[in-house]
């Protein structure tokens, strides 16, 4: 009974979800309006996540060695696979997943709250008046802007988090710059790159479409603007989650 | 002229709207008045299409809107400037940008032509030196004149208005009222006013709809409605102490 409920009201969401992404992707009324709204959003998403994203990679990053280095004290391994561990880390998990994860944290809940507030105002009723298609207007400059600085993003952790670990080796006792430096060069990959990127531009995609749906059919006051916030990054973090372990079986292996 | 023949609305089975027929003239402030809950909000909604009404028509100057599909429509709207009950200014852009935004949407204009366009919808509500200054900077009364300014940007042919007084203080609130009558003289506007408020309808009353129960229960102005034999209205009309001491005089 209870499973059964539960299994409709998924649909429905994903149904009505599914049809939101329909209005988003409509061509748009006004270019001109949805290219200044797409900058406008880089500047607010991308940009304003710099910060927040460097500090957390950098220490990281540096723990991330400290860990790798204290569990591999073993004089018959190579100095050399603590920084190709960190590498590998963050180039496949750390940067791709655990900033998304972050991410979805303080865009998600900015753009669900941002929407929802729209819409208990009345703001987004104020646009359909105005003949302006709300959900295209408000949803497709998110989505775009997301695409092209999410993965930025990505790639910058990446540079940082390695940099976070440059920065133990030069005063750890354990280990040395030269074995970091070579194990970060050790057996490269470039489809780990590859890998990494496809997994981000997938959750940059739910970063910003899950949240917009979570604000554009919030109803009721400011109470209901929080509930949809928090629940857009529940939602948002599983389906990143998911959408992981699904690429990563589908690409890796 | 907006004319709502025979419209029928409901909601899972609950009927809303039962067989309401109204024509809203030109030139006049047409008020739709009637107690909380009695479906003026889903009867604007239905003329505005954000609700499709079960059976009637809704016609702009001769043209059927019901039956339009969602381009034909859209035509309409840009004709249409609406007043919402908050405003509904769009917090992230200034008082200039709020008015600029259907300008810019709609038209083939220069920047110039476009601001010079604002201000002088700006400076019509009697708002000045504001241009840059945020909705959440200014008090309610200025985001109503905001939301009228922004609403006749585009010169429109029909103006709706939900409730424009509320939240305001009853001076501010005749202000307000007065600023949308003389608009819509001036320019020959059809306007639709939703309100409960009894100060309204005497001060701007052309033409006043009474909605009790989703019916349209009496028609009239504002003379007419003080001396009306109708028992519920004036139960509407004459809740207020003032207005039972103003009828006895
Ligand atoms: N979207 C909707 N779904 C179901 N019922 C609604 C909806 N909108 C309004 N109603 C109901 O219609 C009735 C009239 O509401 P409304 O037109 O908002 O009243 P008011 O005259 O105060 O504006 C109310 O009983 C309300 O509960
Ligand atoms: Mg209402």
């Amino acid at each position: 009974m209870f499973y059964n409920y539960l299994m409709l009201s998924i649909f429905h969401h994903i149904g009505k979800y599914f049809l939101l992404l329909g209005k988003v992707f409509k061509t748009p009324d006004n270019y001109k309006l949805i290219r200044k709204q797409i900058i406008h959003e880089m500047m607010s998403l991308g940009i304003g996540s710099l910060g927040l994203i460097a500090i957390i990679s950098l220490f990281m990053g540096a723990v991330v060695t400290l860990q790798t280095a204290s569990n591999l004290n073993n004089p018959l391994l190579p100095a050399y696979l603590i920084g190709y561990a960190t590498r590998e880390s963050f180039i496949l998990e750390m940067a791709p997943t655990v900033m998304s994860l972050i991410l979805a944290g303080k865009i998600g809940s900015n753009i669900a709250s941002e929407i929802g507030a729209m819409r208990i105002t009345e703001q987004i009723d104020a646009l359909e008046i105005m003949g302006v298609n709300s959900a295209s207007y408000l949803i497709f400059p998110k989505i775009i802007a997301a695409l092209v600085f999410i993965p930025i993003i990505v790639i910058y952790s990446m540079f940082l988090g390695a940099f976070g670990g440059f920065i133990v080796s030069l005063y750890s006792s354990g280990m040395t710059i030269e074995s970091y430096i070579t194990g970060l060069r050790y057996d490269f990959k470039a489809f780990s790159i590859v890998y990494a990127m496809i997994k981000t531009v997938f959750f940059a995609f739910v970063i910003t479409s899950i949240p917009s749906y979570h604000g554009y059919y919030t109803q009721g006051g400011a109470l209901e603007i929080g509930k949809s916030s928090t629940k857009s990054v529940v939602y948002t973090s599983i389906v990143i989650l998911i959408i992981n372990y699904v690429l990563t079986q589908l690409l890796l292996l | 002229m907006i004319e709502v023949k025979n419209v029928n609305k409901s909601f899972s089975g609950k009927q809303i709207l039962n067989d309401v027929s109204i024509a809203f003239n030109k030139g006049e402030t047409n008020l739709i008045i009637g107690a909380s809950g009695s479906g003026k909000s889903v009867l604007t909604k239905c003329i505005i299409g954000l609700h499709e009404v079960d059976s009637g028509s809704v016609s702009y100057d001769a043209r059927e809107f019901t039956t339009m599909n969602f381009k034909e429509r859209k035509n309409i709207r840009k004709e249409i400037g609406m007043l919402f009950q908050g405003s509904a200014l769009f917090d992230s852009l200034t008082v200039e940008a709020n008015v600029r935004f259907p300008l810019e949407m709609y038209t083939k204009k220069s920047a110039e032509e476009i601001l010079e366009r604002v201000n002088f919808c700006l400076k019509r509500v009697n708002l000045e030196n504001v241009n840059h200054l945020y909705p959440a900077e200014l008090s309610g009364g200025m985001q109503k004149r905001v939301g009228i300014a922004r609403a006749i940007a585009l010169n429109p042919s029909y103006l709706f208005c939900d409730e424009p007084n509320s939240g305001l203080d009853p001076q501010t609130g005749i202000v307000i009222d007065n600023l949308i009558q003389e608009i819509t003289h001036e320019y020959n506007i059809t306007t639709i006013v939703i309100t409960h408020d009894m100060n309204s309808v005497m001060e701007i009353g052309d033409n006043i709809s009474y909605i009790y129960k989703g019916k349209k229960w009496w028609e009239g102005n504002k003379q007419e409605i003080l001396k009306t034999d109708n028992k519920e209205l004036n139960e509407f009309v004459y809740s207020s102490r003032i207005m039972q001491k103003f009828r006895n005089i």
